[in-house]
């Protein structure tokens, strides 16, 4: 039998409802925490280390968005570099759980909650994935419910044929 | 918001500041946390659904949050100038219903705003409230480019005076 993945892209098929996504590993050093608060979210207890330990955060910690931002290249590595993916519309809910501290390691996954064939777009699936990252002492820090948009495998074999008569 | 929350006015539509977003820019904060084809390869985004270049979801974000930044802190410098106490701002338990309703192109300025659209009680958190805000971003042709509910914590003037139960 052939191999059905001639081109090695996950579509909207590879991901069914109840399916476990592993995010891998993340440390959080000084100089990405810094860097990010610098251009994107100054605010002290993001910037300096007696500031963070004297706010409610408790320590150096990473600016929330630095803690999605984060996710998000979790994601990308875990799978969405090797997904026919369109963006995503938004998500219908996001936690800060717990401030993510410098020196912490942040891992977790994701679970497809939801999936379904666009009606006006034909070649797209709709999939909705929660997303969960805990820290080194496995305290959740961070969850998303997110909706992804990924190409079905047949929009993909059609670009392909097209592709090699053009 | 370099304000309390009894200062807060529902309704109300403060504007942070406008930011336009440059190729460079993109491509750094796509490179390290986004780096989809879409938004780290021209001729790829070409192909994709998006047409052009455009920015991550996440940039477009935390652009928000560093126009919210900056127009707080011009705030507590005026305020600081005129004598007035300036209240700690406080953290965000989370957003919901997070939208990118358009891309962000190369060259797009964004015009960033929030709207007070609730004031809730947290009683565990007296010297506390929480503001409920309607968070938009708005390209220079008036379209929204982004749009969230934000809550936040803000510090009361007095604290919440806990009512008794029953009766």
């Amino acid at each position: 039998m052939p191999t059905r993945k001639k081109n090695p892209l996950f579509t909207y098929e590879d991901f069914p409802v109840g399916k476990v996504l592993d995010l891998g590993v993340k440390h959080v050093t000084e100089k990405e925490v810094l860097a990010f608060a610098w251009t994107y979210d100054p605010q002290p207890f993001h910037l300096d280390r007696l500031e963070g330990e004297r706010s409610i955060l408790g320590g150096l910690a990473a600016s929330g968005w630095h803690t999605c931002a984060m996710l998000m290249r979790m994601i990308f590595d875990a799978f969405i570099k090797d997904t026919a993916g369109m963006g995503s519309p938004g998500l219908e809910s996001l936690r800060w759980k717990r401030p993510v501290l410098v020196g912490d390691t942040l891992s977790g996954h994701g679970k497809v909650m939801e999936a379904r064939l666009s009606e006006s777009r034909p070649g797209m699936g709709i999939t909705r994935i929660v997303y969960e990252l805990h820290n080194q002492r496995g305290e959740p820090v961070i969850t998303w419910d997110c909706t992804h948009f990924f190409k079905t495998r047949a929009a993909v074999e059609a670009e392909a044929r097209e592709a090699a008569e053009a | 918001m370099t304000i309390y929350l009894e200062d807060l006015v529902i309704g109300e539509k403060v504007i942070f500041g406008s930011h336009r977003f440059t190729k460079e820019e993109i491509l750094i904060f796509a490179r390290d946390f986004d780096p989809q084809p879409f938004h780290v390869d021209e001729a790829a985004a070409e192909r994709s659904i998006f047409g052009k270049l455009s920015a991550s979801g996440w940039h477009t974000a935390a652009m928000w949050m560093r126009a919210m930044v900056d127009y707080r802190q011009r705030q507590a410098e005026a305020d600081h100038r005129a004598g007035k106490v300036v209240p700690p701002s406080g953290p965000s338990p989370g957003i919901n219903k997070l939208r990118w309703l358009k891309p962000v192109y190369v060259g797009d300025t964004i015009t960033y705003t929030s709207t007070v659209t609730d004031k809730l009680d947290d009683p565990k958190r007296p010297d506390w409230g929480i503001a409920v805000t309607h968070d938009e971003g708005v390209n220079q042709k008036g379209e929204a480019v982004y749009s969230a509910i934000g809550r936040v914590y803000v510090k009361r003037r007095e604290p919440l005076k806990t009512k008794p139960r029953g009766g």
